[in-house]
């Protein structure tokens, strides 16, 4: 079975600088509608399955707002 | 690689001014363009320390050159992380000795012309030509790729500093999006494409691979 990962953004710390976005290579990263508290659209995953945990996203974030967790089977 | 106890860096003025409150790391400021001397003292003084600068173009490149230069030519034995977006960023985009031939400034609105400022300064080699110096390499921080590429220079810096070897440097090309004016992406895609072209990525110098 194919490794599944879990990416959980830090809303508050990203500034919506959309480098992640640009150098994933599923695409399946978006930019939120809704504001964090700093006025800014925080970055989003919007395709959890499709990750391939390559860490692209995290490594190119300047504000180290990605945290990327293998899952288990069977877990959510 | 378990050093955060023992090492000790020097911070510039610049943007990164404040880098003692980004880095949870002892650090010590340095006055415009002289952390390279502080660095020497500290680390003549502690010579059981890690000693690091961390330092911006327009600190390095213009007050700071003498410092550098002849830091480098003792051997000072700390690595300098030279970090290079060819800009003055914290007082407002004016032009750096790096900034490119074309680049638009606040104090070069039409573009850097080589009649008028000169060709930019490329810190590698210069350094490179030094006896001093033991590991000179220039990296990007332009993609996931590059920036892996730079944390293995920076680990091997240490490393050096660590078997006693002489004066480290990492040059690592860096944005800076509010002055270029341009979105993060739009100015990794610059730096990619036309700041690497004028400042090759590679190892400058290396003595401890020379040696084999």
């Amino acid at each position: 079975m194919a490794k599944r990962f879990k990416v959980i953004f830090d809303r508050e710390r990203c500034k919506g600088c959309e480098l992640c976005r640009s150098f994933c290579p599923k695409q399946i990263i978006a930019m939120d509608t809704q504001v964090n508290a700093k006025g800014y659209c925080p970055a989003m995953i919007t395709d959890q399955e499709s990750c391939i945990g390559c860490q692209s996203c995290a490594t190119v974030c300047p504000d180290c707002a990605i945290e990327i967790y293998q899952l288990e089977e069977g877990e959510a | 690689m378990g050093l955060l106890g023992k090492t000790i860096g020097v911070a510039p003025i610049g943007c990164s001014v404040v880098a003692h409150q980004f880095m949870n790391v002892d650090m010590c400021e340095a006055a415009h363009g002289r952390a390279p001397a502080v660095a020497s003292g500290i680390r003549r003084v502690h010579p059981e320390r890690v000693v690091f600068t961390y330092q911006g173009d327009g600190d390095l490149a213009s007050i700071g050159m003498g410092e550098i230069v002849h830091a480098a030519a003792r051997g000072e034995k700390f690595t300098t992380f030279f970090i290079n977006n060819g800009i003055y960023g914290m007082t407002g985009g004016q032009m750096a000795p790096t900034t490119l031939i074309g680049q638009r400034s606040t104090t070069s609105v039409d573009g850097r012309t080589r009649e008028q400022a000169g060709m930019p300064l490329k810190i590698c080699e210069l350094l490179a030509t030094l006896d001093g110096p033991d590991y000179i390499e220039r990296v990007s921080l332009d993609s996931p790729a590059h920036i892996r590429a730079a944390k293995k220079a920076v680990r091997k810096a240490f490393e050096y500093q660590l078997a006693g070897k002489g004066f480290t440097f990492v040059e690592l090309l860096s944005t800076c999006p509010t002055n270029w004016g341009l979105t993060p992406p739009e100015a990794m895609k610059r730096m990619r494409e036309e700041v690497a072209a004028y400042y090759p990525l590679g190892v400058y110098k290396d003595t401890g691979k020379e040696a084999e």
